[in-house]
C-alpha cells in the first residue's frame, strides 16, 4: 500500500476553474481535494468521471486520471472503468439532470450493482449549463424557460430512488456546509460499493436561493439534523430537539416538553441492513421535519466488481486454462495429419 | 451388412434436415458436418431456426431446419438441397422450396399421421402431391425403428423418441459412406455426462445406418470428394464464437485484458454468451442495462487500459452512435461489432442483410471518422475480429466491424491456429523518453495516434473528454483553427490505417474485362458464382472487400482496370455508392437483394449475365 501522505494541493490541476463566481461547485472542488488527501490514495491511482453539466466540468480541475464524458452516461462508464481497473479508486460527478434524468437508467443500475464508485449527485433543482431549464428534481409548479405556466409534474427525491434500487450508501450534505461535505466524502470513499452522496448546490445564476428554507444562517440548524451513528438523532441551535419514533413514523419533539427526554430520542444506526427507517429519515424535507445531512445509510454487501473478480479467479482455478488454445483443445476437434 | 448397389462419386453435396425445433435437427446437423470435416471434406453450414421461441409441436412455424453444404470447392452452405430430411409433414412443407428438382427426401412415415398432416395444414392426405413435389422420396419409420432399437434399454417413451434424429443421422451416414465410430465419438462427447443417453444414442445411430444397409433403399449412396487439407487440430466454428475467439487471441497477443459491455439482441447476443463463459480466461464480460451501457461501459474500460468491445445489431448500433462519437473524439480504442440483420427499426431480426454500412462509416454527428471492416465468411470472422482488435490498439481509434446473420449464424471447419501465426500487438504505450512531458494528445508521427497513457501509472495522469482539445497541449480549446487542424489529424490518422491493411487481391480470370466485387458475409456466394461463371465460358474477375474504410490502397488501380465492375451486396447499394464517393468517375454497376436472405449462386450469375447481355 501506498503509506506516502498527500496534500489537497497534489489534487488539484493547473487549470483554471470556469463556474460562475458564487457558483456552490467552487466549495465542492475544494472540498473534494481535501477529501481525497484525507483518504489518501494517491492522485494517479484516483480517476474522476463525469458527464455533461456544470458540474461535469469537475475532472478538468482535478490532478488524477480524469473522463469528461457525454450526457448521462458517466455512471455506465465509470462501471466499465472500474470492471476493468479494479485497483483504482473512481469518482463520479453527477448534477441532477445529468444522473436522474438522461442518465437515470444508468444511475439506478449502478446502484443496484453495487459497483464499487463514489457518485456525488451535486443537486441544484436546474440546468444550468443550457442557461434554466427545470430539472427532474424541481418541485411541482416551478416556473422556468422550459416551464413558463409552472411543471405539471412530481420531481424524484434523490434518496428514493437509491433506496428503490437497493442502495448500500446514501449520504447527503450542502455546499455550503463544508465539513460535513469533507465528513460525508470520505465515508463515501471508505465504503465498498456504490456510494450516493447527495450534495444540495446552490446555482447563483438559474436558481439563486433554491435551497434557501433550509439553508439560510437564521434556521438552518432548526431545519436540518445532522446524523452519525451510533449517536443520539439531536438537531437545534441548542441541540433541544430530537426526533422520536411516533407508531410508523418520525416526530420531531423539544426535550423537556410533552414529557419527552433524552431517553425517548432514537440513535441513528447507519449499518442495519434494514433501509425502512433510514428511507424515513432521507425523505425528511425541512418542512415538518428537519432535513437529514451526513451519513444516512452505509451498509456492507457484495460489491460488483469484487464478485466478478472473484468469479474468475474461482472458474479459472477450477478449469486450469492458460490460453484460448488449451480452452479450444479442452472441447470437441479432430487432428487432421 | 449387404453391400451398396450403386455408388455416385460427386464432388459436392447439400442436405437438409429439418424436423420440429424440438427434434434435434441442429445436432443431427452437426454431427454429420464435423464427421465430414474429419475426412477432409469443406464444410459450410446455416441454421434455420424458427422466429418464434416456442412453437406448438408439428406445426409451420416450429420447423428447425439445418443445411450443410460438403465437397471440394465449397464456400457457401449451397443453394437448394440435394437431400432433405423430414421428420413430419411441416417440415416437408416448409423445406420443399429448398429442395433441388429430383432431389432426395426422406421422411419419417411414422409422423405422417392425418393429425400430423392437419397440424401442417394439408388439406388432403396426399401431401406430396398437394406440393407437387418432384423428387425421390423414401418413407423411413424412423419412430418405430428407433423404438425397437430401444426396447430393451429401460428408457421411458419420452426419452426414446429424442433419439429419432440420431437414427436419420445414422441413415444420411450410410447413404454418404461416413465413418459410424467417427460420429460415435462426437455423440459421446455431447453425452459424456449422460452414459444412458449416449448408450442409447450409439445404438439408434446404428440402427440407422444398418437399416439403409438392409433396405435396398431404391436411392443411390455417394462418395464425396475431399481433398488434402492442411494438418492440424481442427473444430466447427460459427461466426459469432469466431469473433469471440479472435478477440481472446487479441487480448493474449497485446497483453491488454479483454472487456466486453454489451446487451441481449439478436443475431448478436451469441459473442456475449461465449465471453461471458470465458470467465475462464479472464475475460469480462458484462450484461449492461441498455445498448448504450455497453458502449458506455467499453468506453469506460478502454479509458482505463483493456482491450474493450461492445456487441450489437443494428439497431443498437443507432443507440451507441454518440458514445462511439466519443470513443472518436478520446482517440480510445474500442471494438465495435454489429452482427447485421434487416432494417430499419427492429425489421427482420433473424435475417441477414448489409445494410448498415452506411451507418456504420456516417452514422454519427460531427466529423467522426472510424475504421470499418467485414470478415467475409465464418471462420473469417476470427481473423477479422482480431484485426479489428489490432487496428483499434495499434492506431487507437474505435472500429466497426459489419458481420451479418448469415456468417454469424453459419459454421465452418476451422483449423486451430499455432500461437505464431497471428502477430504481437503493440499498444501505444507512451514512450519513455516523452513520460516527462507528456500531454494526452500528442501523436505518433508515422500513424498520428496518440499514445496511451494506462490509468494507475504515476506521472501519466490526464484528463479526456469529449470537447475539442489543444493538439499541441490537449488542454480544452475553442480555437476555431486548432478545431480544423484536430479533424483533419483524426481523419487523417483513420487514412493512414491503408498502410496497415492488405492490399486488394483479385481471384477468377485477372484478364476479363468484368470484375464482379462485393464486401463481407457474401464472399462465398460471390466466389461461387465468379468461379460457375468462368466454367460456363464467361470469364470474369472477383475481387472481395474486408476492408471498408479506409479501402485497401490498390483499390483504385485495381478497379480502374477493368471496363466493368459490378457490385453484388444484400442492399440496395450501399458499398457501390461508397466507392463512387471515393472514386469518382467509376462507374459501378449493381446487383442488389434486399429480403433478409443471402444470395444465391444463381441469383448473382444471373445478374451478372444480365448486365453484360449474355
Amino acid at each position: 500500500m501506498d503509506i506516502k501522505q498527500y496534500t489537497p494541493a497534489e489534487y488539484k490541476s493547473d487549470q483554471p476553474v470556469r463556474w460562475c463566481p458564487g457558483c456552490g461547485d467552487h466549495a465542492i472542488l475544494n472540498v473534494l481535494h481535501k477529501a481525497m488527501a484525507e483518504i489518501g490514495v494517491a492522485p494517479h491511482m484516483t480517476a474522476v468521471i463525469s458527464g455533461i453539466g456544470c458540474s461535469s466540468r469537475l475532472p478538468y480541475y482535478m490532478n488524477t486520471y480524469g473522463f469528461h464524458t457525454i450526457h448521462g452516461r458517466a455512471a455506465a462508464i465509470a462501471t466499465g472503468f472500474k470492471v476493468a481497473n479494479p485497483e483504482m479508486t473512481v469518482w463520479q460527478i453527477s448534477g441532477d439532470g445529468d444522473g436522474l434524468a438522461i442518465g437515470g437508467n444508468h444511475f439506478i443500475h449502478a446502484v443496484r450493482r453495487n459497483v464499487d464508485i463514489n457518485l456525488l449527485l451535486l443537486n441544484n433543482k436546474i440546468y444550468g449549463l443550457t442557461k434554466g431549464q427545470y430539472s427532474p428534481t424541481s418541485d411541482r409548479g416551478f416556473v422556468s424557460k422550459s416551464s413558463p405556466y409552472g411543471t405539471t409534474e412530481d420531481p424524484f427525491i434523490p434518496a428514493e430512488l437509491v433506496f428503490g434500487a437497493r442502495g448500500t450508501f446514501f449520504a447527503r450534505s450542502i455546499d455550503v456546509e463544508l465539513a460535513t461535505s469533507q465528513e460525508v466524502m470520505v465515508a463515501a470513499g471508505r465504503h465498498r460499493g456504490t456510494s450516493v452522496v447527495e450534495l444540495l448546490q446552490n446555482c447563483v445564476i438559474f436558481n439563486n436561493g433554491i435551497h434557501n428554507h433550509i439553508t439560510d444562517r437564521e434556521y438552518r440548524a432548526d431545519r436540518t439534523i445532522h446524523l452519525k451513528h451510533g449517536e443520539k438523532m439531536l438537531f437545534g441551535k441548542e441541540m433541544n430537539k430530537g426526533l422520536v419514533r411516533d407508531g410508523f413514523y418520525l416526530k420531531a419533539v423539544e426535550l423537556g416538553t410533552e414529557g419527552y427526554t433524552i431517553d425517548d430520542v432514537l440513535v441513528h444506526d447507519a449499518h442495519t441492513p434494514s433501509n425502512f427507517l433510514h428511507q424515513q429519515l432521507a425523505m425528511m424535507d425541512g418542512h415538518d421535519l428537519p432535513l437529514a445531512i451526513g451519513v444516512i445509510r452505509d451498509v456492507d454487501a457484495p460489491v460488483y466488481n469484487e464478485e466478478i473478480d472473484a468469479q474468475i479467479a474461482q472458474i479459472k482455478s477450477k478449469k486450469g486454462f492458460d490460453t484460448l488454445r488449451s480452452m479450444i483443445l479442452a472441447g470437441e476437434h479432430w487432428t487432421v495429419e | 451388412m449387404l453391400e451398396k448397389a450403386d455408388v455416385k462419386t460427386i464432388d459436392k453435396v447439400v442436405v437438409r434436415f429439418s424436423g420440429d425445433s424440438g427434434d434435434g435437427m441442429q445436432l443431427a446437423g452437426n454431427i454429420f458436418t464435423n464427421v465430414s470435416a474429419g475426412i477432409g471434406n469443406q464444410v459450410s453450414t446455416f441454421p434455420d431456426y424458427p422466429a418464434e421461441v416456442r412453437a406448438p409441436q408439428g406445426s409451420l412455424s416450429g420447423v428447425s431446419g439445418f443445411q450443410v453444404h460438403l465437397g471440394i470447392g465449397v464456400h457457401t452452405p449451397g443453394d437448394q438441397a440435394d437431400v432433405l430430411i423430414a421428420m413430419n409433414p411441416a417440415a416437408l412443407k416448409q423445406n420443399v422450396k429448398h429442395l433441388k428438382k429430383g432431389g432426395v427426401v426422406i421422411v419419417d412415415i411414422d409422423s405422417f399421421k392425418e393429425s400430423d398432416l392437419k397440424k401442417a395444414q394439408f388439406v388432403t392426405d396426399d401431401p406430396y402431391t398437394e406440393l407437387g413435389l418432384k423428387a425421390q422420396v423414401v418413407e423411413v419409420p424412423v419412430t418405430s425403428m428407433t423404438k425397437a432399437a430401444l426396447a430393451e434399454s429401460g428408457l421411458d417413451n419420452k426419452s426414446v423418441l429424442k433419439c429419432r434424429n440420431i437414427f436419420a443421422l445414422g441413415l444420411i451416414c450410410w447413404l454418404f459412406d461416413r465413418p459410424l465410430e467417427a460420429a460415435i465419438h462426437h455423440l459421446h462427447h455431447k453425452f459424456a455426462k449422460k452414459p444412458a443417453i449416449f448408450e442409447a444414442n450409439s445404438n439408434v445411430i446404428r440402427a440407422g445406418y444398418d437399416y439403409g444397409a438392409n433396405i435396398h433403399a431404391g436411392v443411390s449412396t455417394y462418395r464425396i470428394e475431399s481433398e488434402a487439407v492442411r494438418p492440424g487440430i481442427y473444430t466447427d466454428i460459427n461466426g459469432n464464437t469466431a469473433v469471440a475467439w479472435g478477440l481472446i487471441m487479441a487480448s493474449e497477443k497485446s497483453g491488454r485484458p479483454l472487456f466486453l459491455g454489451s446487451y441481449p439482441i439478436t443475431p448478436a447476443t451469441d459473442i456475449l454468451h461465449e465471453l461471458a463463459k470465458r470467465r475462464d480466461l479472464g475475460v469480462k464480460a458484462i450484461q449492461m442495462e441498455d445498448e448504450i451501457g455497453g458502449v458506455c461501459s467499453a468506453i469506460g474500460a478502454s479509458f482505463a487500459g483493456n482491450l474493450a468491445v461492445t456487441s450489437t445489431s443494428g439497431p443498437g448500433l443507432a443507440l451507441k452512435s454518440e458514445g462511439i462519437g466519443l470513443a472518436v473524439m478520446a482517440e480510445l480504442p474500442l471494438v465495435i461489432i454489429d452482427v447485421q440483420r434487416g432494417g430499419p427499426s427492429t425489421g427482420l431480426p433473424t435475417k441477414t442483410e448489409q445494410t448498415d454500412l452506411m451507418q456504420a462509416l456516417y452514422g454519427r454527428n460531427g466529423e467522426s471518422p472510424v475504421v470499418v471492416v467485414a470478415p467475409a465468411s465464418p471462420t473469417d470472422c476470427f481473423t477479422m475480429a482480431f484485426e479489428a482488435a489490432r487496428i483499434a490498439i495499434e492506431h487507437m481509434t474505435p472500429v466497426i466491424l459489419l458481420s451479418d446473420a448469415f456468417i454469424g449464424n453459419g459454421s465452418s471447419a476451422w483449423r486451430v491456429p499455432e500461437a505464431d501465426e497471428f502477430p504481437e500487438i503493440q499498444p501505444r504505450y507512451v514512450p519513455e523518453e516523452l513520460r516527462k512531458n507528456w500531454r494526452p494528445y500528442m501523436r505518433d508521427e508515422a500513424t498520428l495516434a496518440r499514445y496511451w497513457g494506462i490509468p494507475g501509472t504515476e506521472g501519466l495522469a490526464h484528463r479526456l473528454g469529449g470537447l475539442e482539445k489543444d493538439y499541441t497541449t490537449g488542454a480544452l480549446s475553442i480555437d476555431p483553427v486548432n478545431h480544423e487542424k484536430m479533424v483533419h489529424a483524426r481523419k487523417e490518422k483513420v487514412e493512414r490505417v491503408a498502410m496497415d491493411i492488405p492490399e486488394l487481391e483479385v481471384l477468377g480470370d485477372c484478364n476479363a474485362d468484368t470484375i464482379l466485387i462485393g464486401w463481407g458475409g457474401t464472399y462465398g456466394h460471390l466466389r461461387s458464382a465468379a468461379e460457375e461463371l468462368i466454367k460456363e465460358g464467361c470469364p470474369i474477375a472477383f475481387a472481395h472487400f474486408r476492408y471498408i474504410n479506409p479501402l485497401p490502397r490498390n483499390t483504385q488501380q485495381i478497379l480502374s482496370r477493368y471496363k466493368n465492375v459490378i457490385c453484388a451486396e444484400l442492399n440496395t447499394g450501399q458499398f457501390a455508392d461508397f466507392l463512387q464517393s471515393r472514386m469518382p468517375g467509376l462507374q459501378i454497376k449493381r446487383i442488389n437483394k434486399i429480403q433478409g436472405q443471402p444470395f444465391l449462386i444463381s441469383e448473382i450469375k444471373a445478374g451478372v449475365k444480365e448486365i453484360l447481355g449474355k
